[in-house]
């Protein structure tokens, strides 16, 4: 439910972490005996906040998703049963021509972002592989949208797409090209925002790619070198085919992000305290949804239904991409 | 020892209880979101002078920035930590009110011979439901016809005045516009808080009589949208999105190419700061009635207060008093919707502009938006519809023929 790219920001690049993984099952094992309660001791600091703010919020959210709640009045057992609906939210949710909308939106940002994504970081981590002067600057040159709060950096994306003073359509008028309204238009308003969110992007997702990429034997470049392959044909024989785990921990990581889209919607498409989504509707998505109904509409047993309803898809996305990994990605490096 | 111990330690929790609940008896917690910013030091002197006339209570004030405050409310209201009492504005007061959160004040102002005559009633009934007064105006703001004087010299047409429609309205527009290819007749935005108003300037409404459907779709509303719509797309008397390029109405105001602007009267500062040419005002016109809106902020006291009592004096204090009604007109701060001679006169003193009256003469005219609790839904539907037919992508029959199917479809009445 509570995904984010935040949660995976840690790990190590997919590429390593499966070698390291493979080595750290025996190196990280405990040694001496140490209590139960000891480990649970160290444990809880993190078990509490886990418990508190992810767990039973969760439990409550599922079982609110069966009641018309709306955020206000105390919970008690008489006001659940009371409020119960049993599966009226979700018969509501999936009978309204709103969620089909609001899924299409999302799957447009996906069948947008996820190629433009790829293409990005994969050339960034490219770039950033060869061994120049002042390379490590460029990396963290990169990774500055990544760092920079997304609620800055729409605002900043928001006068780059502006029609008439913006950034991005004035350049293209130096070529001739007469940009459109962007977030004004509903044509172009999601497609503007995935322009930011590679911008956002590109640099995290570059960094897993490097890693990746410095992860291949050299010896099998060696190897094709003497047999004379260009740039080219070790970049789609060699790089791309080992580079698949990285490329499908990023696919995976990038599905679930783009379904729960939210700050860049938010601040870049709500003008003046009006709602976000706009224009007609164009950008409206889940979690944009989510937030409406449970601090705008209050009606907070109906966004929890749709949050489960998210969950639900990601779920489903995710485990269907599990088992097509199979026909596409190598392990054997 | 442990137990003495024990038993020094439960003395002194008894005693803190005691004295804690002996003090949070007289202390009113006071959650708001207007004083945040240069405004908290005009809350502060009311604050003083309350405290000062009621030497038993006091007033503990809260301010959250108006992005944090209804969520944060949200929050201690279903925690049951309530502040005592709390601001809301009149958006979010009809759902509050329809959520039986809010206490009703009724019996008290009974109790405490409350004169409310000392408030404006159009602006007291704004804040009653179903009969019941749930809260008290502290502030409000009147939306009006603010005009460039200059411009109207310059097409020689006379100055609005009170008996003035649509018609007049529209024909002086269209003198103005024709004044050159830069200068506008009118700004009046599209949008539901405008459209619920000049709907009802058109003898039109959202809900039948007995508000049990809505009727956003019939013929005479559809001549309402078209009205406002064909001054953008058809005589152009106001700028289309393209033609203002990203400049906002008041600039266009402001540079001296807007002939009249409908907006409320927290433009006066910047006008009389920025425009270089004579400006006055007057009430809206309408056509087959008049009809005003207003943005107001009132002060509801939590269902569950324990100190409802001390909490409703200082309702009152803030929305009635003329010692806070003369803070707040001094700083500029909003208006207080009482009717005292003095502290009006006070205000009207201030020019430009000088038609001051029309500021509260806008109050007698004044109309409420459908009475809704899931009033945020209903406003951003309606909104997405009205922005389709601004935009030109939907006809006004259309656009509110989709509304009214959304809207019976999702909204409860």
């Amino acid at each position: 439910m509570r995904l984010s790219s935040t949660d995976f920001r840690g790990a190590v690049p997919a590429g390593r972490a499966r070698s390291r993984g493979r080595a750290g099952r025996c190196t990280v094992a405990i040694k001496k005996r140490a209590s139960a309660w000891t480990t649970f001791l160290f444990l809880a600091p993190s078990l509490v906040g886990l418990l508190a703010f992810s767990i039973l919020p969760m439990a409550a959210s599922l079982v609110l998703g069966f009641t018309r709640w709306d955020g206000l009045k105390p919970i008690r057992w008489s006001t659940v049963r009371e409020m119960w609906v049993g599966l009226g939210n979700y018969a509501a949710i999936l009978g309204d021509a709103e969620f089909w909308r609001v899924l299409s939106n999302t799957s447009y940002f996906i069948v947008l972002y996820l190629p433009l994504i790829l293409i990005a970081s994969i050339s960034i981590a490219l770039l950033l592989n060869r061994k120049k002067p002042l390379i490590s600057a460029y990396r963290v040159i990169y990774y500055i949208p990544v760092l920079c709060s997304w609620v800055a950096g729409a605002l900043i994306w928001k006068w780059i797409l502006s029609p008439q003073y913006g950034l991005l359509n004035n350049i293209l008028a130096l070529v001739g090209i007469e940009g459109p309204a962007w977030l004004q238009d509903e044509r172009w308003a999601m497609p503007g925002i995935v322009l930011a969110s590679i911008w956002k992007d590109a640099g995290y997702f570059g960094l897993i790619f490097l890693g990746g990429i410095q992860g291949i034997d050299p010896s099998y470049y060696e190897a094709a070198e003497l047999d004379g392959a260009s740039r080219i044909q070790k970049l789609f024989r060699i790089t791309l085919p080992l580079l698949t785990p990285t490329i499908f921990f990023v696919v995976v990581i990038c599905v679930i992000n783009s379904f729960q889209l939210f700050p860049q919607v938010m601040v870049m498409t709500s003008n003046g305290g009006q709602g976000a989504g706009g224009p007609l509707g164009a950008t409206q998505v889940m979690v944009e949804r989510i937030y409406s109904y449970a601090f705008k509409y209050y009606k907070m047993g109906y966004a929890a239904s749709w949050s489960w309803l998210l969950f639900i898809i990601i779920f489903a996305v995710t485990a269907i991409q599990m088992r097509l990994q199979k026909k596409w990605v190598y392990y054997e490096a | 020892m442990n137990r003495r111990i024990a038993k020094i330690a439960a003395l002194g929790i008894a005693l803190a209880v005691m004295v804690g609940g002996a003090v949070s008896a007289q202390t009113v917690n006071y959650l708001n979101f207007s004083g945040s910013g240069d405004n908290l030091k005009y809350l502060e002197q009311m604050r003083g002078i309350f405290e000062q006339k009621n030497p038993g209570i006091k007033v503990n004030i809260e301010t959250l920035s108006f992005g944090d405050y209804f969520t944060q409310l949200q929050t201690r209201v279903a925690a049951g930590t309530a502040p005592d009492c709390f601001e809301l504005n009149y958006e979010n007061f009809v759902t509050y009110a329809k959520k039986d959160v809010l206490l009703d004040l009724g019996s008290n102002f009974k109790e405490t011979k409350f004169d409310v005559s000392v408030l404006s009633s159009k602006a007291l009934a704004a804040f009653s439901v179903d009969g019941k007064q749930y809260g008290l105006p502290s502030s409000f703001s009147t939306v009006l016809l603010i005009y460039n004087k200059d411009l109207f010299d310059k097409a020689k047409t006379a100055y609005p005045n009170d008996s003035w429609t649509w018609k007049e309205e529209q024909a002086a527009a269209e003198k103005i516009r024709a004044l050159g290819k830069d200068i506008y007749g009118i700004s009046h935005p599209i949008q539901f808080w405008e459209f619920y108003k000049v709907v009802r300037q058109n003898g039109g409404s959202l809900l039948s009589a007995d508000g049990k459907r809505f009727t956003v779709d019939t013929a005479q509303n559809v001549e309402t949208l078209t009205f406002m719509a064909d001054r953008l797309n058809k005589s152009n008397v106001m700028a289309t999105q393209k033609q203002m390029a990203g400049m906002g109405d008041w600039d266009l105001f402001k540079a001296g190419r807007l002939g009249m602007i409908v907006t409320g009267v927290w433009a006066f500062p910047d006008f009389k700061r920025d425009c270089n040419f004579a400006w006055d005002v007057a009430v809206e016109p309408g056509n087959k009635a008049k009809a005003t809106h207003f943005f107001s902020n009132g002060i509801v006291v939590s269902k569950t207060s324990k100190n409802a009592k001390a909490a409703i004096e200082w309702a009152k204090f803030m929305a009635s008093s003329k010692e806070a009604a003369m803070i707040r007109v001094d700083a500029g701060w909003e208006l207080p919707a009482i009717t005292d001679a003095t502290v009006l006169a006070a205000y009207e003193k201030m020019t430009p502009p000088a038609n001051k009256k029309a500021v509260f003469k806008s109050l007698d005219y004044l109309v409420t938006p459908p009475v809704v609790e899931q009033s945020q839904e209903m406003v951003d539907i309606l909104n997405a519809q009205l922005e389709a037919a601004r935009d030109g992508k939907k006809t006004p029959a259309e656009a509110l023929s989709d509304a009214q199917k959304e809207l019976s479809f999702k909204i409860k009445l």
